[in-house]
């Protein structure tokens, strides 16, 4: 490739250890002005590691770093860094108790006579500053009450305003709905124009194809693959992250277990929050409820397993009524629920897998009334062979694990008690595709010996394994698409647009 | 009114921030939120005895407090950057004991004290213990990343210990001039100890709303990655504030023994769960990153009010601790529902 500017940055035969585990070995990128370039890779592939040496915060062991053509700064020289690039974190490193003004201008607050800060011009720095990248923030409210899109764009305009147009955007989408993620791409699209360089970390492949231009594939540390996006089929990509060729699951068109009796009756429940559903699911059937972030998909769920009280309404698993707003009484019914945020709901990460797997299940390993370690460890040994979950001994935290990892100890915590009714919701959310296809295997599983599924989602690959998805759009339950449909058509109705009647 | 931008452009229209909403204001409220409470407080004083708003009766509780608001104004600092410090009832204790216990002559006070220093060196001793103890807190805590909680625990067991063993459990008695004369002389009629803690709270007013240290506390209580990434120096600032709060602590035990004129070995002992309380009161969250020195001053203020009303009203003092306490948990049932939220 010719280019008469030089490459934005270069990184060249970067290795990093972190004790005896090697996190880049021999790796490298080069990002040209201009392009947005997705950076791709399995959990653990490297990407959190190269970006922290792009971004300066650790020094590889081997190999040299440059911009525009240039060596990188000194380490220490923290605003030369700033100036060259920025890196929005999938955590936040917004400051919720101060202004988004504030946190615009943190320790290069706008100050007057005697060093002392003028407010009010910082306050009108902020404005100027949101107006130029139209960032339709008040800068003089809390950074708490931004929402996570909010939030990505004040970061983003923070980032920008050190000088630096080179932006790391690490899973900007991992928390978005669909509605967000479209804004979000239209703002980058625009960033680019004005000759912004983004780097784009993300586990969805489709947005990858949406957004980027070139792609850099790492895997196991290494720098496997680096090109145009139009050049690499979806299939070629995830071999290339993989190693290995990748199917997801997909359910078969038109199986629905014809005789088999109802196990879930969902009857006119209605959230606090206004929505509704109603719904029978068969033994052996998996259903879907799809719908954007405010589609009330998860305050149903939620309000099914008993984790909200419901307004009115009943929920009835295989012939038993739920009491509402009750998760013991659900689990005792035969409930297994995988929540939608792990790290707030999903397990305990100072203890071990054991202790997670089988924290529902306390009768399950119990022996002349105590609990026996035994058991506990055998049960959970059982979900990590089942679940391939990458740990050597079921004695580990969980907060050593991957995010993949992580996701399938809840996975299989939700399964320790053989649950006639698995509810699953956002399943996949940042998870890398090998562990997504782990999960969703599980489902098929789950579903084979009798048991009913329900996977509230917008992530097409979760969908995909459903019998029929019922879509809600504000609330309601809007369509009921059986397997089959085209994804085109299901986001249509998720959005509120019925391509039939257009 | 002048623009104080370089950038030499008008402003723009700013589509976005058009509208102003109304955030900001309510969040200004809560620091005044104990102000109704002050005020009913001195409604109830006055009623139970208009002795209560004379201004000697005020300036004796401007007095009363003085030393301690000054260890809430230490501990508010330490709290706003997520951390605690326990000790600082004991530095309150040992700073000036150990200048005491290096000054005093044995021969007048039966054999306590060293008698080798002059008392010129009482004030910069009694500072130098605080900051010490500051500095070593850091070193624990800072540096080798030791829990706040239990290292400042531990210090303030040792510290505890140290000041009853150098003074054999008894009370250093004839203090040099030079340590009694900041907690006794006064100042244009009013006592120095209620100037000086005035000050320093103005002071700290303007230095945590209006400097970049000041509001670097702030970055860091509330997210200590966040303010790293912004290039705030998080360990230099940490340490410094643990220096600076037990300096302060120091300085608020000089001026106690200086109006006692005595140090005892239990000064300052138990006086932290006040100080916490004060501050909690005062709308400062013990997960850091939130409160005022204004909110803490008002918390502090509003605790000696109700003593004194209940001292005004009669009420045996077998019964302040328990009345204390209780004042402590209604004060902050009274916060919940005036500020709205929980605190924490």
């Amino acid at each position: 490739m010719s280019s008469e500017q030089p490459p934005v940055v270069t990184a060249t035969h970067i290795t990093k250890r972190f004790g005896s585990t090697v996190a880049l070995a021999d790796s490298g990128i080069v990002v040209r002005p201009g392009e947005t370039h997705a950076l791709v890779g399995r959990n653990g592939a490297g990407k959190s590691t190269l970006v922290g040496i792009l971004t300066g915060l650790q020094a590889p062991d081997e190999g040299t770093v440059a911009f525009h053509g240039r060596p990188s700064p000194p380490l220490s020289d923290r605003d030369a860094w700033r100036s060259l690039v920025a890196c929005v974190y999938q955590k936040s490193t917004i400051i919720p108790e101060l202004t988004v003004a504030e946190n615009l201008f943190l320790n290069r607050h706008t100050r007057g006579p005697g060093r002392l800060i003028q407010w009010g011009a910082l306050r009108r720095d902020a404005e100027r500053l949101l107006a130029e990248w139209s960032v339709d923030v008040d800068p003089r409210q809390p950074a708490s009450t931004l929402s996570v899109e909010q939030r990505q764009f004040v970061e983003i305009a923070r980032a920008l305003s050190f000088g630096a147009r080179f932006i790391i955007l690490d899973e900007p989408t991992a928390q978005l709905d669909a509605a967000g993620i479209d804004r979000l791409f239209a703002r980058l699209r625009n960033l680019r124009e004005q000759g912004v360089t983004l780097l784009f970390i993300s586990h969805h492949l489709q947005e990858i194809y949406q957004i980027c231009d070139q792609v850099t594939v790492l895997r196991d540390a290494r720098h496997i693959v680096t090109t145009a996006v139009a050049a690499l089929g979806r299939q070629a990509l995830v071999s290339a992250m993989t190693g290995e060729d990748v199917h997801l699951p997909t359910a078969p068109r038109g199986r629905r277990p014809a005789d088999a009796p109802v196990l879930l009756s969902v009857q006119g429940l209605v959230t606090r929050s206004g929505a509704e559903i109603s719904l029978e699911a068969l033994a052996g059937e998996v259903v879907g409820i799809a719908g954007g972030g405010s589609s009330g998909k998860v305050e149903v769920a939620e309000a099914i397993v008993g984790l909200a009280r419901p307004a009115a309404g009943t929920v009835t698993v295989d012939g038993r009524r739920l009491r509402p707003g009750d998760v013991p009484d659900a689990l005792d019914a035969g409930v297994g629920l995988v929540p939608r945020d792990r790290h707030r709901e999903g397990f305990v990460p100072m203890l071990t897998i054991a202790e997670n797997v089988t924290m529902t299940v306390p009768g399950r390993i119990r022996r002349r009334g105590l609990l026996s370690p035994a058991r506990r460890d055998a049960l959970a040994r059982q979900a990590i062979a089942d679940l391939a979950i990458k740990s050597d001994s079921p004695q580990v935290p969980v907060a050593e694990l991957s995010g993949g990892n992580q996701q399938k100890v809840v996975m299989g915590r939700a399964l320790a008690g053989d649950p006639k009714l698995l509810v699953l919701i956002t399943p996949t959310a940042g998870v890398d595709v090998r562990s997504k296809q782990t999960l969703l295997g599980v489902v098929e599983q789950v579903r084979q010996r009798g048991s009913t599924v329900l996977i509230v989602s917008d992530e097409l690959d979760d969908l995909r394994i459903c019998d029929r998805v019922l879509v809600m759009v504000q609330g309601r339950v809007v369509a009921e698409k059986v397997s089959g449909w085209s994804d085109n058509e299901l986001v249509a109705t998720m959005e509120g647009v019925d391509l039939d009647h257009v | 009114m002048s623009d104080p931008l370089s950038t030499g452009t008008i402003d723009p229209p700013a589509p976005a921030a058009a509208t102003p909403r109304r955030a900001p204001a309510v969040a200004r409220l809560r620091n005044l939120a104990l102000v109704p409470a002050i005020i009913v407080v001195a409604v109830v004083g006055f009623v139970v005895n208009p002795v209560f708003l004379s201004s000697d009766n005020v300036i004796n509780v401007l007095q009363s407090m003085s030393e301690i608001s000054i260890v809430v104004l230490a501990e508010t600092i330490v709290l706003v950057t997520g951390k605690m410090d326990l000790s600082l009832e004991s530095t309150f204790g040992l700073a000036p004991g150990i200048a005491a216990w290096l000054i005093v002559d044995p021969a007048v006070t039966h054999g306590l004290g060293l008698h080798v220093l002059p008392p010129v060196f009482a004030v910069p001793v009694v500072l130098a213990v605080g900051a010490l103890v500051g500095a070593f807190n850091g070193l624990l805590v800072v540096r080798f990343g030791l829990n706040g909680f239990i290292v400042t625990l531990g210090m303030l067991i040792v510290l505890r210990g140290l000041l009853t063993g150098i003074s054999g459990g008894k009370t250093f008695f004839a203090l040099p001039e030079s340590m009694t004369y900041l907690g006794s002389a006064e100042w244009f009629g009013v006592p120095a100890s209620v100037w000086l803690s005035l000050l320093l709270f103005a002071a700290g007013i303007v230095v945590l709303g209006y400097t970049r240290p000041g509001r670097a506390l702030y970055a860091i209580g509330g997210n200590v990655d966040a303010a790293r990434a912004a290039g705030i120096r998080t360990d230099r600032i940490l340490w410094l504030t643990l220096v600076i709060a037990g300096t302060l602590a120091a300085l608020a035990g000089l001026l106690i023994s200086g109006r006692l004129a005595a140090v005892p070995a239990a000064q300052g002992n138990g006086a932290i769960f006040q100080v916490f309380a004060a501050a909690v009161i005062g709308g400062v969250s013990l997960n850091g990153g939130k409160g005022t020195l204004f909110g803490a001053f008002t918390g502090v203020l509003l605790l000696f009010m109700i003593i004194n009303v209940l001292t005004l009203g009669g009420v045996p003092a077998q019964w302040t601790n328990f009345l204390n306490g209780a004042v402590i948990l209604v004060a902050l049932v009274v916060s919940r529902v005036t500020g709205g939220k929980a605190q924490t």
